[in-house]
């Protein structure tokens, strides 16, 4: 039995509302590093080259499954900030149909400041990583 | 209101009222003072520069060379000025031998097309060095494909020395052209170029010398080097972005092919038959990039009217310390640790990743570069994916270093897994 996951758009604005309690960068900083050190590691048997995003500065290992319609995410990086930003797009669409999948806008990114500080930098690959989740979608949608 | 000799005026150093003529380092970043510690990625401007370059727009903005009209004469003038001002700031021995390019990139790209064309042949050799810049890669490769040339590369050591002995080995008489970076952007090396040209030249061998980190921080002199080619950005020289000079002896340049096609390159045009404007015009087609070719001016003044010898004194100390106060951190590593080395610091943490250590110290106002550098096969070479690169200028103080050290530690207490 799969429990309903919230659906997208609520859990980027609890997010939003988090990010709301910091003043400032660091603290933000701070708190997606924290995110990234809570993440589980992903399982060696994932971390191959298939399943490798590489940015310009950091290697991303995205693994996917689906269960009854659902995908699941997992994944890790050798950057623990990047680790952060995995959790937080995973918060967000895990447990979700790949055609909300899909069409998620995932405008939290701009509003909670990801954005300006990371998408603009080829350093990071966080556009990469939002893309790959989506192709992953795109392929069990046709499979489902 | 331009000159093309160097002033006289000198004025003595002192950090603290250099640090004034550069509006950015008053500014804060997160609410924290501004430590810009990327100079290596490109050097901050000085107010006379930034000057120079509005009051070109907002004075005598103007098509130049062909126009009839004052303010068309005006900014040919300068622009012709800066070309004689820049081959005394070299020393080159003729304003010919100027070409204005976008940056050290397109100089080496110009180079690699049209001394590629005139000069290299199947099975000839170009030789570049173990620390190259991928500008300093890439145009040969592409180059070599088109030729049917090979590329080879001088070795290095685990200090980020290049091997002379083998570099001696590698020039054979297939070798056409040597390429090979003066100052390296991601471990500070300074290269022995006048040695390397010497023995280039011994062997009838054209040399290139990458000099675009190397110009912010030392006088250079072309005849006294005697390299064929020298490239370098006016960015990393307290210029603007997107210009750039590539030097090339007069005889060199008068043989090769141009670059591009377009106004000003030529002499007349028809359809059967076009013929080329004399060098360096052979090389700059289109409407030139006048005004920032006019703010470098301003750079070279600013450059000029200081102490240089104290400056680059100066950088060497800040170096000197930062060395010893990153060494007390027991996790950090340093990265190129050459005899003979610029004001660059590239370190590793242990169990610390570069990028998250880069975006803490950002959080800090602390401005360094992580990554590779744009030199993949140094990192390849050493055997880590990256570093943090905190490299110096003579406005940068002792206590930003204070400031980079604390930021490292406290990188380390957050972050190391």
């Amino acid at each position: 039995m799969i429990t309903q996951m919230p659906d997208i758009k609520a859990v980027e604005k609890e997010i939003v509302e988090e990010f709301e309690l910091f003043d400032d960068w660091a603290d933000k900083y701070q708190y997606i590093i924290e995110l990234g050190q809570k993440l589980p590691a992903l399982d060696d048997k994932y971390k191959i080259d298939a399943n490798r995003i590489k940015g310009c500065q950091s290697s991303v290992w995205l693994n996917c499954f689906e269960k009854e319609g659902h995908i699941y995410f997992e994944a890790d990086s050798d950057s623990t900030f990047v680790k952060g930003e995995i959790a937080l797009l995973i918060r967000v669409l895990n447990g979700q149909r790949p055609e909300n999948i899909i069409s998620s806008q995932l405008e939290f990114i701009d509003v909670i400041g990801l954005r300006q500080h990371v998408a603009v930098s080829r350093a990071n690959g966080l556009a990469s990583m939002i893309k790959q989740m989506k192709l992953y979608a795109v392929a069990f949608q046709s499979r489902i | 209101m331009l000159t093309a000799v160097e002033p006289t005026k000198k004025v003595a150093f002192n950090v603290e009222e250099v640090r004034k003529d550069f509006p950015i380092l008053k500014q804060k970043v997160y609410g924290k003072p501004l430590i810009y510690l990327d100079n290596a990625a490109t050097s901050q401007k000085p107010l006379v520069m930034i000057n120079a370059l509005t009051d070109y727009y907002a004075e005598y903005n103007a098509n130049i060379h062909r126009g009839v009209h004052y303010l068309s004469q005006k900014a040919s003038q300068a622009y012709d000025d800066v070309r004689v001002k820049l081959q005394h700031f070299i020393n080159a021995s003729s304003e010919r031998e100027i070409v204005f390019t976008r940056g050290t990139t397109e100089s080496i790209n110009l180079v690699a097309y049209s001394f590629g064309r005139k000069f290299i042949n199947k099975g000839d050799e170009i030789l570049i060095s173990a620390m190259e810049h991928h500008s300093n890669i890439v145009p040969w490769q592409l180059m070599c494909e088109d030729r049917g040339a090979i590329l080879k590369v001088i070795p290095m050591n685990d200090k980020g020395e290049l091997l002379m002995d083998e570099y001696i080995k590698l020039l054979t008489p297939k070798t056409k052209l040597v390429a090979v970076v003066h100052t390296s952007n991601s471990l500070g090396t300074i290269n022995p170029v006048k040695e390397m040209i010497k023995l280039a030249h011994e062997r009838n061998i054209k040399f290139l010398v990458d000099a675009a980190q190397a110009i912010a921080h030392e006088p250079l002199d072309v005849q006294d080097l005697d390299c064929d080619f020298l490239a370098f950005s006016g960015h990393k020289m307290f210029g603007p972005t997107g210009i750039g000079v590539l030097y090339g002896k007069l005889s060199l340049l008068e043989e090769m092919p141009p670059y591009q096609g377009g106004g000003d390159m030529i002499h007349s045009v028809s359809f059967e038959k076009t013929t080329y404007n004399e060098v360096p015009f052979k090389f700059e087609a289109g409407t030139p990039n006048v005004a920032d070719v006019i703010a470098l001016s301003a750079s070279i003044d600013y450059m000029y009217a200081m102490d240089r010898t104290a400056a680059a004194n100066h950088e060497v100390l800040l170096l000197k310390y930062a060395i010893e106060q990153l060494s007390t951190i027991s996790e950090v590593k340093l990265i190129g640790t050459a005899e003979h080395k610029t004001s660059v610091v590239s370190f590793i943490i242990d169990r610390v990743n570069a990028l998250d250590a880069g975006m803490y110290l950002d959080t800090l106002g602390i401005a360094v570069r992580t990554g590779h550098h744009c030199t993949e096969p140094v990192m390849t070479r050493l055997g880590i994916a990256g570093t943090i690169r905190a490299s110096f200028l003579f406005y940068n103080t002792f206590s930003e270093i204070d400031a980079l050290v604390n930021g490292v530690k406290g990188a380390i207490k957050l972050l190391k897994r």
